[in-house]
Formats: C-alpha cells, structure tokens, sequence
C-alpha cells in the first residue's frame, strides 16, 4: 500500500503519480489521505488501480476514469465519476449534483444519497443509489441503468433515451417522455447482478422500471407541448 | 377593357416573397424552419470597413520583397504545450454526424497542408480527421457525444463549447435522417432518431463552476493542452471576461453570422450580435484585465477573404476561424451542382438544407452515395489553395499599412463607410475624425 498526503502534494501531486503508474504497476493500492474536499482528485486514471480517499471529495472525483477502483470514504461534490469509461467508484456517503453525467461504462456506488440531475445524459454507465435522488436525475440519458434504493425527485428521466431507470420508493414525478415499464425477467436479472455488485440487500421485484415512450424520438408537431 | 390608369400591383416590403413563403411553408407544416448555415440577412460586417495604407504620413513595406509574418502561438496562458500555427486562421469545430468523413478528412489535409489547426464537433473525434490534422482542436461540448478521455489526451488542445453564434443560448439537433450506424454507435443512440444536444452543460453551471471544470480537464491532461473557451456573440463582454476569469487560454468568440449545420431559422436570423460588433467589447474585456495577446481571442463569424482576416486582426483579434468558407472551398454550393438543387427546391450558392443529408456535394451527407462524391485528397487541396490566397492577401494589406507582421495592425489603420460601422468597430467614419460614442457624441 502506497500513500498520498493530499495536503502536502495538492491535486497535482496525486494525479501526476497516479498518472505516471504504468498499466501493469504492481503498486495498484493507493491511500489518498486529507482529501479536504478539494476538487479533480484522481481524475483521468487510466490503470487497474486500487484507491481509498480517506475523506470528503470536491468535485469531478474520478473524472473520466478507465479501469480504476475507487472509494470515497466520504462525501462528494458534483459530478463525481462524470463520464467514466470503466472500473468502479464508490460513494460511502451522499453525492452531490450530477453524479455518473455522461458516464460511458463502469459502475458508481452512491450509498448515501444523490442530488439533482444524477446520471444526466449517462451513456451506458450503471448507477446504483442506495438512498435518493434529486429532480432531473436521468435527464436526456442515452444508455446504462440507474437504479435507486429509495425515491425519485420531480422530472426523472425527462427526455430519456434508451437507458433504464429502476426505483424502490416513490418518483415524484416522470420528465417528458418518460413512463413505468413492465419488468420482464431481463430486467430482473440486470437489477439483481447490479445489486449484488453494489452490496445492497434490496429485492429486484420491489422496484418498479421506467424508460422512455419514445415519442419524441422524431419531431412531430403533435408532441410539440411536451418540449 | 377599362382603360382608367392603375398602379402597378406593388409587394409589401414588410411582407416580401420570403416572408410569405414562410408563413405558408408553417401553416401547412406546423414545425419550424430548421436549416444550415448562418445569418442571411444584411449586416454591418468587416466590407463596411476599409484600411487607409500608408503614404508619407506611414512607410509601406515592400510587397514579396519585405517580411510580413503570419504566425500565432495559441495557450501561452497556462498550457505547458502551446499550440503554433504558420497562418492566423483556423477551421471551425464542425461535427462529424453533420459532415460527412470524407470532408472531416478533407477539413484536416487542408488545414495540415496550410500549417494550421482543425477542429472536432459535436459527435467526437474521428480517426480520420485525426490522422490527416497535424494540430486537432477537440470539443467539449454539452452533449458530450463520442467524449472520451483517449481522444482527450490525442488532441492538441481543448475547446469547452458554450454557444455558438449562430443560436446563442441554443442546443444542437442532427435529424433522424443523418443518423448512420457510425454516427449513432459514436453518439450510443439508436439509429434514425433525432438526436438533440443540450444547450447547458450537464455538470457545471456559470462561471465558478467552469473553472472547476477547465482545472478538470487540465488535471485530466497534465496541463499540457491549451483550453479554448467558445463562446457566441452574446453578450462578448462579460462573457469574455468571465471566460478569462475562469481559465480560459484562448476565448473563442463567433458572431451571428457563423454557420450551423441545422438550427431553427428564428435563432439563427434573430439572436445574438454580428461579428463586427462582438470584437471590441471582448479585445476590451481582455485589455482591461491586463490579458489581451496573452489569452488569444479566436473570432468567427462570416470570415471570407483576407481583407476580413486583415479587419479583425487590426480591431485586436490573435486569429480567426471558418467554417461556412472553408466548405465552399471543399466544394459545398457549387454551380457544377446546379442540376441537383434544383431539385432540392434550391440553387447553388442558397442551398442550406443541410440536416436533410442529402448534400448534392457530399460534404454535409451521411449517405455513402453521396459522401463517396467528395475526394478528401483534392478537396483537402482546394482549402489549403484558398487558405494560401487568404493569407497572401492579409499580408498584401499589412505591408501596404507598413506592418511586418499580421499582429501589427491596427484599429489606426481603419476608417468606417457607415456610421453603424464606425460605432461597432470604434474607428472613425471615413474621411472624419468622429468615432460614435468617443468624446461624449
Ligand atoms: C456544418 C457546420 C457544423 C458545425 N458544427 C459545429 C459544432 O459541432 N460545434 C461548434 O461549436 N460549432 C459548430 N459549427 C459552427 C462553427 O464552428 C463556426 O462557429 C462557424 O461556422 C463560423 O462561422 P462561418 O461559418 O461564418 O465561418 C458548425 C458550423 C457548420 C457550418
């Protein structure tokens, strides 16, 4: 195990090292000590690395990650793990606004809470959230799962695409476009393996799915109000 | 037949041909006018400006014979790896999606060829601009279509997109019709559907954030790359101001006129401010803070020939960029095409229907029939030819103004033909002394 004391190297200090790791480094554990809230910490990982952070986090931590295993034992700031590629980043606590936005792959664990806009525009990233999540979560999102524990904010998955959204308590209420899906044996297999990866204790046929109508997939002036 | 004098039948200029043919194109549609390109209209621009050249009162230097250099550094600012380019002027980020492959590539082999920088566009990055740019500007854009942290680090610099001259305040929009395998598979949506950018960026919002997110993207890349910040002509000097405040290396500034690939014909002729009068609000907002040649301002916006090149370098712009020009000169709108746009319902030289792909030019396609008609190799020729005459004509005018090089000229080597112009560019209206609004009239 390595350690970094983000309070003597600062931002840069960590992510030069983290960066300079070669992919196959035996060196693949690493500490991040005094995080302090700050903002980009181990962002751009592009390596099989192993990474504690003993502390709260600013934003866009785990920015872009590849490959890389990240815990947060914390809270996090906005963005965190946005438009991550591949590997894991794990929340212990709440997250702020837009976690897991324009995320490509990989798995996010928020085990607290999430704000607004969690997984906006996500592309094919799987979000568990083990509390709720704020309005506008799953705005525009392409690809991917967003499954929350507890409950939906105002205008979940407005102007969704392709990506499922799964939620155990009360959705405040459905974004244009977006509406309760029948739960079909596929679906609770993705729930179940997603749930089990995220070390939650729910059961898959206590959520209910929602997704997109696809009505406004081609502009038609019919469905010109629900713009 | 009554022979009692009548007035010939007369068109209203409020509601001319255009006007009513759009009403009925709405009635009988219900959606609105989507199209490319940009700002139609008449505006004051860069034609109602002229240099004075230099006679006793300046010393010219000698056409051919005497130096004039053309060369920009972009990202002194913070980027530990500048970019430099032999010419001050760049292509604009078209995206691959809106513009065939084969033109991307045309884009790079022109711009490699004349010594400057291409740029990416919604969509991401294809290899095969990639491979034919020697210097590729990747965007970053709301969307964040095809964005990945490879491309990232395989580009030059970064440009942070928040608006676009053409539809400040807007998002994208590249119909179902355009929406290949490829395209889709880059953009992970279905094939066929209409695929909407946001207009705000989806993890950041105003200016403090923006800086966070430009430390992102630095920390990300090492602090290699020059950050760009594109903004539309909005608002250029607070906008420009901010944009510095946050990070920016480079501030990239488009005016009204600048093209698009498909927006509604309401935004594109009715929001923002045109070109020439975005310029001196933002070199302002730069001097005032100290930062104006050390974080480089990039304008674009209906840049045509080297006169407008000369223009907006004189009123203190580092280089500009194209986009509309540089497809003309691929071969976008040619008369050779006539035929086909007729058909179109068009002619050469207006065709804008460029979300309907199906570009007689094969620029602004996604159908391989028709993209298959565009020769990146020869294409890619035509726009470093043009490139070449746009440069050899800046540097015609900065000699004539006595100046060895582009950066040398000056707003005291312009006077304005209009009073508006003269207003906009804060020169005098020719053959006076008087700028509007100086001196308190
Ligand atoms: C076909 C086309 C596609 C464009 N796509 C983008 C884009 O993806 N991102 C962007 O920031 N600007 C885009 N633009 C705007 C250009 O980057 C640039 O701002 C504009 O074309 C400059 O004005 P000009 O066309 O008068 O030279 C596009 C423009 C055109 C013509």
């Amino acid at each position: 195990m390595n350690e970094l004391d983000l309070h003597k190297v600062g931002v840069r200090g960590i992510n030069s090292q983290l960066h300079s790791l070669p992919k196959n480094t035996n060196e693949k554990h690493w500490v991040i000590q005094n995080p302090r809230g700050q903002h980009s910490i181990a962002v751009g990982l592009d390596a099989p690395l192993q990474i504690d952070i003993r502390g709260h986090v600013g934003f866009y931590c785990g920015g872009m990650n590849k490959d890389a295993e990240l815990t947060i034992h914390g809270h996090a700031g906005v963005g965190t793990a946005e438009n991550m590629m591949s590997g894991v980043v794990w929340v212990k606590g709440n997250s702020s606004e837009s976690a897991g936005a324009t995320g490509n792959g990989g798995l996010l664990v928020i085990e607290g809470d999430a704000s607004s806009r969690c997984g906006i525009s996500m592309k094919g990233i799987d979000i568990v959230v083990g509390g709720s999540v704020g309005h506008m979560s799953a705005f525009m999102a392409q690809r991917g799962n967003l499954i929350v524990c507890g409950d939906a904010g105002d205008a979940l998955g407005d102007s969704i695409y392709e990506a499922r959204l799964y939620v155990k308590g009360k959705v405040a209420s459905l974004g244009a476009d977006c509406i309760e899906k029948e739960m079909r044996a596929e679906h609770l297999a993705d729930l179940e393996r997603l749930l089990k990866a995220a070390k939650r204790k729910e059961k898959p046929s206590d959520f209910r799915r929602y997704g997109s109508a696809r009505k406004l997939y081609n502009f038609s002036v019919d469905h010109a109000d629900a713009y | 037949m009554d022979k009692t004098p009548r007035t010939l039948p007369r068109k209203s200029a409020t509601f001319d041909d255009y006007t009513l043919s759009e009403i009925r194109r709405a009635a009988s549609t219900g959606i609105y006018d989507i199209r490319g390109a940009g700002a139609k209209r008449r505006l004051p621009h860069f034609d109602d400006l002229l240099f004075l050249g230099a006679s006793i009162s300046r010393y010219p230097l000698e056409g051919y014979r005497e130096k004039c250099g053309t060369n920009v550094v972009l990202g002194t600012r913070f980027a530990k790896k500048p970019i430099e380019l032999k010419i001050p002027i760049t292509i604009a980020g078209m995206s691959f999606g809106s513009l065939s492959a084969q033109a991307k590539e045309a884009l790079g082999r022109g711009a490699t060829i004349a010594g400057t920088s291409t740029t990416t566009g919604d969509g991401g990055m294809t290899p095969e601009e990639r491979g034919q740019s020697k210097t590729l500007v990747y965007q970053y854009l709301p969307s964040r279509y095809g964005m990945n942290p490879d491309d990232l680090r395989k580009a030059d610099a970064i440009e942070i997109v928040i608006g676009q001259g053409a539809k400040p305040g807007g998002g994208g929009m590249l119909l179902g019709q355009k929406i290949s395998d490829r395209v889709a598979a880059m953009r992970c949506l279905p094939k066929g559907i209409d695929q909407r950018s946001a207009c705000r960026h989806p993890d950041w919002t105003g200016p403090d954030d923006l800086e966070i997110k430009i430390h992102e993207l630095r920390e990300i890349t090492n602090w290699e790359k020059p950050i760009y910040v594109k903004i539309g002509g909005a608002r250029p000097y607070y906008d420009v101001a901010l944009a510095v405040k946050s990070g920016a290396d480079v501030v990239v500034l488009d005016g009204m006129q600048g093209g698009t690939a498909a927006t509604q014909e309401v935004f594109i002729e009715h929001v923002g401010q045109p070109t020439l009068a975005c310029i001196r609000p933002a070199v302002r907002a730069l001097q005032e803070l100290g930062m104006h040649r050390k974080v480089q301002l990039i304008v674009s916006g209906g840049i045509r020939n080297g006169a407008d090149v000369a223009k907006a370098l004189a009123l203190g712009v580092d280089a500009v960029s194209i986009g509309t020009a540089a497809l003309v000169a691929l071969g976008d709108n040619d008369p050779h095409y006539e035929a086909e746009y007729n058909e179109l319902g068009s002619t050469a030289g207006a065709y804008d229907d460029w979300h309907e792909g199906r570009d007689p030019a094969g620029i602004t396609t996604q159908d391989p029939e028709l993209a298959k008609r565009l020769d990146p190799v020869k294409a890619g020729r035509r726009l470093s030819n043009y490139l070449k005459v746009m440069t050899l004509e800046a540097q015609t005018i900065a000699r004539a103004n006595g100046k060895s090089h582009v950066h040398n000229l000056e707003p005291e080597d312009l006077c304005a033909l209009t009073v508006e112009a003269a207003a906009m560019a804060q020169v005098p209206l020719a053959g006076t002394d008087w700028i509007p609004g100086r001196g308190g009239y």
